[in-house]
């Protein structure tokens, strides 16, 4: 459980900007911050980083505190158990892939320092094999493997955006913090990367907060949503509960969990739970090929109206 | 043939300066880069006073102020035994601050251009403002130390008004090329003066073109 409350006022470019939230968090969520810019979006998330000092409240992780303004206790960002992915993915330029992802690594000892000097085959050997396991586990997951020696200014967007939150990773932190992480990039390789992160947090288990705009990324990996109006939490709940209300322009969309996939004949029936009904809907083969039941999905159709009657 | 002591203390002198003015002009460099102290505008005219000033008058107060008489000069030779004044640890001094602007101006520079995301990204990772510093702010900001560690070498080399003014004309102590060029022209011996000249033209020459090339290979490297 991550408990937030923050209070710090911010100068923004419309005036100052009464930042207050008090929210908590399940552990192992992925959370989405929602709402128009100068929120104070990303100013959470540097508050909750220690990034950025707040002036009241009290930031609680598993009864760990990371700070009290109360008792004048403030962590520093190295001692907090966060990974943060930065809008302008903060890469650093002067290492490869893979040493981007291998500086992340918990220093150790008097060696730390050399393997880095010394060429790529020496430090493999002096770095604990579960580290490097690590490494290229994350490496993997990212798709990643043919460019781990290349140095991150010759690397597309999205392939550094893989890399930031690779790093990110690294530390195995409890708290994951992605500010717009998808934002620069197109529709197909935010697709990819929002299963890369799914998958990553498969993994790794972590609690997730993230920055974005986009409903349908919303929609695809949070749990929870925070809308975020004026500094001020004004709505929180899953995204069907923000989101679905708002949808209503000639066409329907409902999101649900998906029961079971039958193939009948040539066509597979998908049973969707939404809400507590469960729709049949006919999907072809290319639509259930990455359909797993438990999966959240939209149905969602702009061909025809539904028909309403009262029962 | 001339006398090759002058050129070899100059360079000596040169050496001494850059290495001490690169250490202390690095934190300072950083200091300003990250700070927002109102002083900031106060410090960085001090750093660049150098540039403006005419070495003579630098050298003057610096004359003023080592003086045995005087409550600085006195302090240091009586207490640390320093003689600062026509020697050449005094012109060590008065070339870190005459050289002090072209060290930490580029390097000041180089932290700016920096986003501060590199350093904050460091943090969440755990690793502390000295291996942040050391591993990952240094690296990217190779050229801006290039370019500050040469022009104060080189700036060293050519200083002359301040070097007369508090080390005076002492050979192998405070006889620096510079000095012993206006020697030379002023005892009417042209050629050792151009022989002296000559060589602070070719070396000054080539220490610029191998900054330059080096940057931007570097450069070029770092687009391509």
């Amino acid at each position: 459980m991550l408990e937030i409350k923050l209070h710090k006022t911010l100068q923004a470019a419309q005036g100052p900007l009464h930042l207050n939230v008090d929210v908590n968090i399940e552990a192992g969520q992925i959370v989405t911050l929602y709402g128009a810019s100068g929120a104070g979006k990303t100013s959470i998330l540097r508050m909750l980083a220690g990034l950025l000092v707040p002036e009241q409240g009290r930031v609680v992780l598993n009864g760990a505190v990371w700070y009290d303004a109360a008792q004048k206790y403030w962590r520093k960002p190295q001692q907090r158990s966060i990974g943060y992915v930065f809008q302008d993915y903060a890469l650093f330029p002067n290492m490869t892939v893979r040493q981007n992802l291998e500086f992340a690594l918990p220093a150790r000892k008097k060696t730390a320092l050399r393997w880095v000097k010394n060429s790529r085959k020496n430090h493999r050997t002096k770095m604990p094999k579960d580290q490097t396991q690590l490494i290229d586990e994350l490496i993997e997951i990212v798709a990643l493997q043919a460019l781990q020696h290349r140095k991150p200014t010759t690397l597309s967007g999205g392939q550094k955006q893989r890399v930031a939150l690779a790093r990110a990773l690294v530390t195995q932190p409890d708290v994951l913090l992605l500010d717009e992480p998808l934002s620069a990039l197109d529709q197909g390789m935010r697709l990819k990367l929002q299963d890369y992160l799914l998958e990553l947090h498969q993994r790794f288990q972590n609690t997730i907060i993230l920055v974005s705009h986009e409903v349908s990324e919303i929609f695809k990996v949070s749990d929870q949503v925070l809308v975020l109006a004026d500094g001020q939490i004004t709505q929180q709940g899953t995204p069907s509960q923000i989101f679905t209300h708002r949808q209503v322009s000639g066409k329907f969309q409902l999101v649900g969990k998906v029961l079971t996939i039958i193939q009948e004949e040539v066509v597979y029936i998908v049973s969707v739970l939404i809400g507590n009904q469960v729709i049949r809907v006919v999907a072809n083969e290319d639509d259930v090929l990455d359909l797993q039941p438990g999966d959240q999905v939209m149905v969602a159709s702009k061909a025809f109206n539904p028909l309403i009657q009262k029962i | 043939m001339i006398d090759w002591n002058p050129i070899i203390l100059t360079f000596q002198l040169a050496l001494v300066t850059t290495v001490l003015l690169f250490l202390g002009s690095l934190p300072l460099a950083y200091w300003l880069a990250t700070t927002r102290t109102r002083l900031k505008p106060l410090v960085e005219a001090v750093v660049s006073l150098p540039l403006v000033l005419p070495p003579t008058v630098l050298g003057f107060y610096l004359l003023v102020a080592l003086s045995p008489q005087n409550g600085v000069g006195a302090f240091l030779q009586h207490y640390l035994g320093l003689k600062l004044l026509f020697s050449f640890e005094g012109l060590v001094v008065a070339s870190m601050i005459y050289s002090l602007p072209f060290m930490v101006q580029p390097i000041q520079a180089g932290f700016s251009n920096l986003p501060p995301s590199l350093t904050e990204a460091a943090y969440t990772l755990g690793k502390s403002r000295w291996t942040t510093m050391v591993r990952v702010l240094l690296p990217n900001i190779r050229p801006s130390l290039l370019t500050g560690i040469v022009l104060a070498f080189a700036h060293t080399i050519g200083e002359f008004g301040v070097v007369l003014m508090i080390g005076g004309n002492i050979p192998n102590q405070t006889k620096v090329a510079s000095i012993a060029i206006y020697d030379e022209v002023e005892a009417l011996n042209y050629g050792a003066a151009n022989a002296y000249s000559l060589f602070l033209l070719v070396v000054s020459f080539l220490i610029l073109v191998t900054v330059y090339s080096i940057n931007g290979k570097y450069l070029r490297n770092k687009s391509g």
